[in-house]
């Protein structure tokens, strides 16, 4: 036992195994995510779904999709702009993998407490849009090409909101770091939700758009544009981008379930359980959040792109900025 | 301080490697033959100066720097690019043959900024590593003792907002105008 603490108290060491949770982590939450989507579309749907693989409910089959994907053929177009086109996904999945570093699963159960949590989170989220931009236009392919402009253009409108979504929360907690900001939730005793309402109603809007999925994807629209901006990728390389929007997806319901739904810590719950319980809440949560998009993509229909437009800068910012100047004074004043 | 001591700091191995690398990024910035990978060496040179500005302990500094820059300016400037006209390829024309002037040009702006910072700061050691500027310091410093350059900042950046709308918008002429109603 001294020994393992010795060892992990080694910079290197503990960063290694740190590397290999997130490694193992993403994978897993991207299968078990694109799994219920698969399950629950086909419930909404009145159909069966995946049901052969792995013998019951066909819960392996992302696993043989998965194996699937990366023993198929890597085919890069003859005028795409090769390393740009390789390069893309992994930048993709960069700007997705490294949004874990500041989520806080637990007391103390956080790969790294930035002072700057939060904003860390938005700011490292745009290297993603980046990589999206890289494969639209390296991909030489009119459909990628349109694909990656609609993505930049929605990806710009909403990630407005969605920083200034998140400054209501801020400003109550007083402090950016992300465990911070539950402590803070835990102090006051209820979580933010109940007073940010119109926080979270923006950022979830925000996060569905900057996630590019339904009501909001035209940019990957397949009865217009195929695939967008993905048209041309196969085999592993689209394997990563697939396994970035279900990351994504978790990272984004676990940032939202942080600032506003009290993380890893739900009223009733002793603190001193919470080293135990934590994770398990917050990624309750988290499903519960997920749960909420996937149901949204069979509600809504798409949007038009200046319907889109529309809401992000007529509705979603004066709103979110109200919010700001609401909270701003009544902190003041209270 | 001699170089031997200098290299002697890990911190400033790091400091040299990222120096090179956004180093190199910029001059493929203005010598690279296609405006997309133009572009996307400015994202190498950007994130590396985030990464100089960490090294400095300016935590806040440095993800506001991804944050505005590459998360939005480098976002537009591709979004530009691609929706005008951005062929995959090199193209040969990007090339100029005037040189010399702008390599003037830029040394000359080296000179100067080192020569004021040198002059400014001399061997003042102004942070320490690994400890972060907390962005309440920041905050509080933006908003109390440099609160007329910040406001003077924030009214130009308004004008010239107001002003690219200017340019950009093109008042409709009344026969397109009875157009747009009928529609």
């Amino acid at each position: 036992m001294e020994f393992l603490i010795d060892l992990f108290d080694n910079f290197w060491v503990s960063l290694a195994g740190k590397l290999l949770l997130v490694a193992t982590m993403i994978p897993l939450i991207g299968m078990v995510i694109g799994f219920a989507e698969m399950k629950l579309s086909a419930k909404m749907q009145a159909r069966v779904g995946p049901y052969f693989a792995g013998g019951r409910w066909g819960w392996a089959q992302l696993i043989a999709d998965g194996v699937k994907f990366f023993q198929k053929e890597d085919i890069v177009p003859d005028a795409a702009d090769k390393p740009v086109f390789k390069s893309a996904p992994i930048l993709v999945l960069v700007g997705t993998v490294a949004l874990f570093v500041v989520i806080p699963f637990g007391p103390g159960l956080i790969f790294r407490d930035l002072s700057v949590g939060i904003f860390y989170a938005l700011a490292i989220s745009s290297l993603s849009t980046i990589g999206i931009l890289m494969a639209g236009w390296s991909s030489a392919n009119k459909y990628s090409l349109i694909g990656g402009l609609r993505a930049a253009g929605q990806l710009i409108a909403y990630e407005l909101p969605l920083v200034l979504a998140v400054v209501g929360s801020v400003i109550m907690a007083g402090t950016m770091s992300m465990s911070g900001i539950v402590e803070a939730q835990i102090n006051a005793g209820f979580p933010y939700v109940i007073v940010q309402f119109v926080g979270f109603a923006i950022f979830m809007v925000a996060a569905l758009a900057e996630l590019t999925r339904i009501p909001f994807d035209m940019p990957i629209a397949e009865s217009e544009l195929v695939m967008g901006y993905l048209t041309e990728y196969s085999g592993f390389r689209f394997l990563f981008f697939f396994l970035a929007e279900f990351a994504n997806m978790f990272s984004m319901s676990a940032i939202a379930a942080t600032l506003f739904l009290g993380g890893y810590w739900l009223p009733g719950i002793p603190e001193d359980l919470l080293s135990f319980v934590g994770p398990f809440i917050l990624i309750g949560k988290v499903f519960l959040l997920a749960f909420l998009m996937i149901w949204f993509r069979w509600t809504f229909p798409r949007f038009r792109e200046d319907q889109l437009q529309g809401i992000a800068w007529k509705w979603l910012i004066p709103l979110a900025l109200a919010n700001i100047a609401v909270t701003a004074i009544l902190k003041v004043v209270l | 301080m001699t170089f031997s001591d200098w290299i002697a700091e890990p911190v400033n191995w790091v400091f040299a490697a990222i120096g090179l690398a956004v180093l190199f990024s910029g001059f493929r910035v203005v010598t690279s033959k296609n405006v997309v990978h133009a572009a996307l060496y400015l994202v190498g040179a950007l994130a590396g100066t985030a990464g100089l500005f960490l090294l400095m302990s300016a935590e806040f500094v440095a993800w506001v720097l991804v944050l505005v820059y590459i998360g939005a300016v480098i976002v537009l400037f591709l979004f530009g690019i691609m929706i005008t006209r951005a062929p995959t390829g090199l193209d040969e024309s990007l090339s100029s043959d005037q040189t010399a002037m702008p390599a003037l040009l830029s040394a000359a702006v080296f000179v100067v900024m080192t020569w004021a910072s040198i002059d400014a700061f001399g061997t003042e050691l102004l942070a320490t590593v690994g400890e972060a500027t907390s962005t309440q310091v920041i905050g509080e410093s933006l908003l109390g003792r440099f609160v007329i350059p910040f406001e003077v900042v924030s009214f130009v950046l308004l004008a010239a907002l107001i002003g690219g709308i200017t340019i950009a918008r093109r008042d409709l002429t009344p026969v397109e105008e009875e157009e747009r109603m009928s529609v």
